[in-house]
């Protein structure tokens, strides 16, 4: 039991957190390569992230929309989809979608450059590999993902209005308006917050098992895979976490 | 380009006589295990500044551990380890940096940054180490190490266009751009083919000539040891099991010796 490959794991991930924060804060700041990370994982997943959103607000909408009309509350499908999507699916789809873009790319290329000795050229090199790679990918996952939520969010959105659109006639400032009456701060501050979590996982995974990778290529590809399933769970069980938090603090 | 060198045996060459120069690196006592495989037992050599010394080994004799021991970037479990008259053991990880700067490493597997070109690759050490005497001068020192490994127009180009070689030389030029006192080759020719591999060892002994650098080379590839050497030392069974020159090794009556030199 206490030598369980999968506590050892655990363990291994926790040391590796343990040591982003002690290095992460502390000068020498790899200030352009965070920018320039910022750029891979934030600016390079919009059109991923644009199309995921989009199509998720109007499948949303066309799909609950006839048994809506059964009940005659059609006029409730802005509230119900927006509530929907800012409250969960948007924050879930997003981050599920980033862990397979980004938590497979960071996975992937970490990997190679440890099988091909490029991280230690790197230290050979005077340069810290864990802030040069590790800390500006994780920060850039974890402040970019937040920011890709409410982009998805807000085309989810619009999305819904065109869906709504196809098969009536509501104005935008109506459909808007019904949306924001169902909402308060207590459905999208939390829904905001947890997102930097999602992203912080992300990044953390795929950059663990990015580092440690085995040799050859075979551990490459394990790397990648596994930086996916293991965030994609992460992202599930911190979704679970943050609905009993907010169920605590009377926001559910 | 470096200028040519007669590349000649090292036997047919004046050996730099160890305790004549200054010693640049000294190794102690050093032993490395993982589990219950004790890779280096007590091992001990000294290199002499503008000296090549080669470091002879079977595969999987400890040789590439030996040579990361002294980069730093595996810790001996024993022993000490002197760099240019520093205990590495006792450097924080900044000063470690510094002396990092006077002492190249030369992957077996070049190590090139894939995602960058050339001339990115030579700018990341120098960028890297803060040199401000060399600050402006970025664009020449790339130029003049492109020219130093004869590979003067591929700085625009990325290191999947090149071939082995090419990117040996190129590896080779990232090091060089540092100017270091000490270089260390881990198996420089391995993998190359024979009329390759005697270019790089030539560019070994023109680095040599020029920069008067101290080299450490781990190879096991004979007539690139021959070419190269001013000593080889022989490591078996984790410890400096010989040391000579490349001619006194060929003679030397011990079959373990002199097994590699058949």
């Amino acid at each position: 039991m206490f030598n369980s490959p999968f506590l050892a794991e655990t363990g291994a991930i926790v040391q590796f957190v343990g040591r982003f924060f002690r290095e992460g804060f502390r000068p020498r700041y790899e200030v352009r390569e965070f920018f320039y990370q910022c750029f891979v994982v934030g600016y390079q997943s919009l059109p991923m992230v644009g199309i995921t959103g989009f199509i998720m607000g109007l499948v949303l909408t066309l799909q609950s929309r006839p048994t809506m009309a059964q009940f005659g509350a059609e006029s409730w499908i802005p509230t119900m989809v927006g509530l929907t999507i800012i409250r969960e699916m948007g924050p879930i789809i997003t981050a599920l979608i980033f862990a397979g873009k980004i938590g497979s790319s960071i996975g992937a290329e970490l990997g190679s450059m440890r099988v091909t000795e490029q991280i230690d050229a790197m230290e050979v090199s005077g340069t810290n590999p864990f802030k040069y790679l590790v800390v500006t990918r994780v920060l850039a996952t974890t402040l970019m993902l937040p920011l890709l939520t409410v982009l998805a969010d807000a085309i989810g959105l619009y999305a819904s209005y065109v869906g709504i659109n196809t098969q009536g006639v509501t104005t935008l400032a109506l459909f808007t308006n019904n949306i924001l009456s169902g909402l308060t701060f207590a459905d999208v501050l939390p829904a905001f917050f947890k997102t930097f979590f999602f992203g912080f996982a992300v990044g953390i995974v795929g950059c663990y098992k990015g580092y440690y990778a085995a040799k050859g290529t075979a551990g490459v590809g394990a790397a990648a895979n596994s930086a996916v399933v293991v965030s994609s769970l992460l992202i599930f069980i911190l979704d679970l976490l943050a609905v009993q938090i907010t169920g605590l603090l009377g926001f559910n | 380009m470096l200028p040519e060198t007669t590349l000649q045996p090292a036997d047919s060459q004046p050996t730099a006589p160890p305790g004549s120069a200054e010693v640049v690196l000294t190794l102690e006592h050093l032993s490395k295990s993982f589990g219950d495989n004790h890779v280096l037992q007590d091992f001990s050599l000294d290199l002499h500044r503008g000296e090549n010394v080669v470091v002879l080994g079977k595969s999987g004799s400890g040789k590439s551990v030996l040579v990361k021991c002294i980069i730093g970037l595996l810790r001996p479990d024993a022993g000490r380890i002197t760099v240019l008259g520093q205990d590495i053991s006792t450097l924080d990880h900044e000063a470690m940096d510094k002396l990092r700067a006077k002492l190249g490493f030369l992957f077996q597997s070049n190590a090139l940054y894939d995602s960058m070109t050339v001339r990115e690759n030579l700018l990341f050490p120098l960028r890297r180490q803060w040199l401000a005497d060399r600050r402006g001068q970025e664009k020449e020192l790339v130029q003049q190490a492109l020219e130093d490994v004869g590979l003067a127009d591929t700085a625009d180009k990325m290191p999947a266009e090149l071939s082995g070689g090419q990117r040996k030389r190129i590896a080779l030029a990232r090091t060089l751009i540092l100017r270091p006192e000490i270089i260390l080759y881990d198996e420089p020719t391995t993998g190359l083919d024979p009329i390759t591999a005697r270019e790089i060892s030539a560019l070994i002994r023109q680095v040599q000539q020029k920069y008067q650098t101290a080299a450490f080379i781990i190879s096991h590839d004979m007539d690139s040891v021959r070419l190269v050497a001013d000593r080889v030392a022989m490591l078996a069974d984790g410890r400096c099991y010989a040391q000579g020159t490349y001619q006194e090794l060929a003679k030397h009556e011990d079959p373990r010796v002199n097994q590699f030199f058949i």
